[in-house]
């Protein structure tokens, strides 16, 4: 952990909009407080280029305390960078060190097409949620707290599940850029509570189908997305989905 | 019938069927492993031989052999397929990927594992499965069955035989090592009871099925 304030170089995927072919381009920092966030570094690159009257990064971000899922850099290699269980605003500049170079790319993969620089378009995940990931019921005022009893552990797993930001670091890190472990914890959230129950097959098909129509590989279950997901969704969602899916298309009766 | 036939084609049926393939070709690794190991234990081939003659005229072996034939071509067809469809969902490539720091090599490596074995199991057919079912062999031994042990002797009196099949079964087991309990995974059999069982055993049938299998050609190069 370093104390002063650090020197780094960077080296920056810039990629003008869709269709230009990017690069990645080498700028200097300087006077970087460990204390920063590795987005406020970013803001420091970019009050320089802009003082030059060159073009900011382009860069997603939103509520910079790690629970929106807008963050996105590929990081040395690793989605959201070195630390595990964080997102790019949680990720302090105190885990570099002064004189490192630090890659920053932008997620890749055919379903997360480049908009600009470190910027992919991510709706693909928006129409995946659109093909089932909600419960058609009107859910009404809040009921008693004991009409509906679900096992703590069962609460628990689902509440997990649900902690999913959808920031797409499962695609980003997978080799197969799949985004089984997305749509898994989609499904789960509401596959393991009674509302979740009505559409539980219908879901887990249209869900899956819109998937696969969207490019995104399939599992081969390295565990990398488990490894690298900020919210630490495990991995026993995929195999939920897969059970799932096993039985809306060989056990039920109902054609989607 | 629809719904079937569709749900093959989706991106989970096509792990469902490379994991079925998988552990039917495992178990069929647990058989082969069992009747070969006889070479350990009879210098003079009969032994081994009398199982070979076993497993040829057996019609359950027969039959099964066939289904064997045709569950290794889907792994093979199925996992190429799966392989390409992968790559092509990501075109452009990271410049850089530290892959290490969130899983193992050999589970990013299974196409190209999978390719090595297939090489093997080219050369390995030919040798053996080929002179024993279509070319036939002359010579028999002292109990009167087809002298298979013999040919065994012949080709691993050659050293690079030797060390091409010892090399392919560490492929096997890096193979192993990521699909044992991977194929438990895709079947959606992942359960905080078993699941850790499953691990274990998996790391050891990794370890152990290949190297008796490698021990073999060894074994009969030293004359042992």
């Amino acid at each position: 952990m370093s104390t002063g304030n650090m020197n780094l170089t960077l080296k920056v995927w810039r990629q003008k909009n869709n269709k230009a072919k990017g690069k990645l381009v080498d700028y200097k920092v300087s006077g970087i407080s460990p204390d920063m966030s590795f987005l406020e570094m970013f803001d420091v690159l970019n009050e320089g280029l802009i003082t030059k009257g060159d073009e900011p990064v382009v860069f997603d971000h939103d509520c910079r305390e790690g629970i929106c899922g807008m963050c996105s850099m590929f990081i040395n290699g690793r989605p959201h960078g070195p630390k595990n269980a964080v997102t790019t605003c949680q990720l302090h500049m105190r885990s570099f060190k002064d004189g490192d170079t630090i890659v920053v790319e932008p997620w890749r993969a055919k379903a997360f097409p480049v908009i600009k620089d470190l910027t992919v378009n991510r709706s693909a995940f928006d129409r995946v949620i659109a093909a089932g990931g909600f419960i058609s019921v009107n859910t009404g005022n809040a009921q008693d707290a004991n009409s509906l009893p679900i096992p703590k552990a069962r609460a628990d797993a689902a509440f997990e599940a649900a902690a999913c930001i959808g920031c797409g670091a499962c695609v980003a890190a997978c080799k197969n850029a799949s985004a089984m472990l997305f749509v898994s914890a989609k499904i789960s959230q509401l596959a393991l509570l009674p509302q979740g129950q009505p559409e539980r097959y219908k879901r887990v098909q249209n869900m899956v189908a819109q998937m696969d129509a969207e490019g995104f590989g399939s599992c081969t279950n390295t565990g990398a997305c488990e490894a690298e997901c900020p919210k630490g969704i495990s991995l026993e969602n995929i195999a939920r989905m897969n059970r799932d899916y096993y039985s809306a298309k060989f056990v039920s009766e109902d054609e989607v | 019938m629809g719904s079937i036939a569709n749900a093959f084609s989706s991106s989970i049926g096509k792990k469902l069927i490379m994991g079925i393939t998988g552990l039917f070709l495992i178990s069929f690794l647990i058989v082969h492993c069992f009747l070969n190991s006889f070479v350990f234990f009879d210098n003079t081939g009969v032994l081994f031989n009398e199982g070979a003659h076993f497993m040829s005229t057996n019609w359950i072996i027969r039959a099964m052999e066939v289904v064997l034939m045709l569950g290794l071509l889907m792994h093979i067809i199925q996992g190429a397929r799966l392989t390409f469809q992968n790559q092509a969902a990501r075109p452009e490539k990271y410049a850089y990927n530290n892959g290490n720091a969130n899983s193992k090599w050999y589970s990013r490596s299974m196409g190209l594992l999978g390719t090595l074995l297939l090489i093997f199991l080219i050369v390995h057919l030919s040798q053996f499965w080929r002179v024993s079912r279509f070319t036939g062999i002359p010579t028999t031994d002292a109990a009167g069955n087809e002298d298979l042990y013999a040919v065994m002797k012949e080709t691993f009196s050659n050293i690079w035989f030797v060390i091409l099949y010892v090399l392919s079964m560490i492929s096997l087991a890096y193979h192993l090592l990521h699909g044992f309990a991977s194929a438990f995974q895709t079947m959606g059999w992942n359960h905080k009871k078993y699941t850790p069982m499953i691990k274990v055993i998996g790391v050891w049938f990794s370890i152990l099925i290949p190297l008796i299998f490698a021990a073999m050609p060894v074994w009969i190069y030293l004359g042992l």
